[in-house]
């Protein structure tokens, strides 16, 4: 792998990395919000 | 998993960019379906919480990404035949089909689950049973198969208002039936007309889309007999009482309009020879304000009648 190829491979790798985060970090909020709702009922 | 394998037998390159997972979920659908799931959703009578209102409208889309990440894995073969498509993740090379497909599998099978757990089981079935429509009725068992692969494919992107409907009120009713009903006859004008100037493309990868088979004059005499049976069921849930005069008399004139449309349409026998098929085109991007239009005009009427500002119909 040239360093280019390399520098290709860890910024595409960083920016799934965020968005998988991103994603579950939304997915525990979401959660954490539907049960307060739920609770509430 | 998830590395860039054109032949899907190679070893592996570079990671795959997330936006092309993104891309998998045909985002511009979506737009239709998450906008037709909150008509459905505000429309419906009763409330409910904004947060599991949201909670909904998010297992549909991602009831609708996953079924279409499925759909680009099922036809990665004809979208690389067809000029439109050929620049997929899949087709491109750029995607394992592998990828897409577990992708897909694991998109629907969170989305009703999170429909089943936050809403109700259930408007989760629904969910199931539409995208089991999507990925599976139509795109692997219809679409290569039959002409009328439209027409009745068309029942899986009509599921979104009346779950949108089930998830506040948790029953199944005449007027979500009606919605669904809409969209199932709105759907075979508003893809038969697309069809009539994208054929070349249908028929060059063998799928039997109405053109490719029953030829021309076939496909435009079925959009205006469609568009005129949609007409009635449009106007229907102001006529059963579920809508006051506010959406009935949008629905008259989207309806008178939309007839009006097809009609030349309808009535020609063939293209000319350097036809730029203006009148197909208009016909196809009105088709697509007209649903906008119309589900936009039903909860407006909604909104009135629960603020006591118009009469709020028989059924409300």
């Amino acid at each position: 792998m040239t360093p280019d190829e390399e520098a290709e491979y860890k910024r595409r790798q960083k920016g799934r990395n965020l968005v998988v985060g991103g994603v579950l970090l939304f997915f525990a909020v979401l959660f954490y919000a539907i049960t307060v709702v739920r609770m509430g009922d | 998993m998830m590395e860039r394998d054109p032949a899907g037998t190679g070893p592996a390159a570079l990671p795959v960019e997330w936006r092309d997972f993104f891309t998998l979920t045909k985002p511009r659908v979506m737009t239709l379906v998450i906008f037709t799931a909150i008509c459905g959703l505000l429309a419906a009578p009763g409330s409910i919480h904004p947060v599991l209102g949201f909670t909904a409208v998010l297992a549909i889309a991602m009831g609708a990404g996953g079924s279409a990440a499925l759909n680009h894995w099922w036809e990665a073969d004809i979208d690389a035949g067809m000029k439109r498509t050929a620049n997929r993740p899949l087709p491109s090379g750029r995607m394992r089909r592998e990828d897409a497909r577990d992708f897909g599998v694991f998109l629907s099978a969170t989305s009703v689950f999170v429909m089943g757990v936050a809403i109700g089981w259930l408007a989760s079935i629904l969910l199931a049973v539409a995208i089991v429509y999507y990925a599976v009725v139509y795109t692997m068992w219809l679409k290569p198969r039959t002409p009328q692969n439209i027409v009745i494919g068309g029942g899986s992107g009509a599921f979104p208002p009346l779950i949108g409907w089930v998830a506040v009120t948790g029953e199944v009713t005449a007027m979500p039936l009606l919605l669904f009903a809409i969209i199932f006859m709105w759907t075979p004008p508003h893809f038969w007309a697309l069809a009539l100037f994208m054929k070349s493309d249908y028929a060059k990868v063998g799928i039997p889309m109405l053109p490719v088979v029953a030829g021309e004059r076939a496909t435009r005499r079925q959009i205006l007999a469609y568009t005129v049976l949609l007409a009635p069921v449009t106007v229907a849930p102001w006529v059963i009482g579920g809508t006051s005069w506010v959406y009935g008399s949008v629905a008259v004139v989207l309806s008178g309009l939309f007839i009006a449309l097809a009609i030349p349409v309808g009535s020609r026998e063939k293209a000319d020879g350097g036809d730029l098929m203006a009148e197909e085109k208009t016909l196809f991007k009105f088709s697509i304000y007209y649903l906008f239009i119309l589900f936009a005009a039903l909860v407006a009427d909604r909104v009135l009648a629960a603020n006591g500002l118009i009469s709020a119909g028989v059924l409300s």
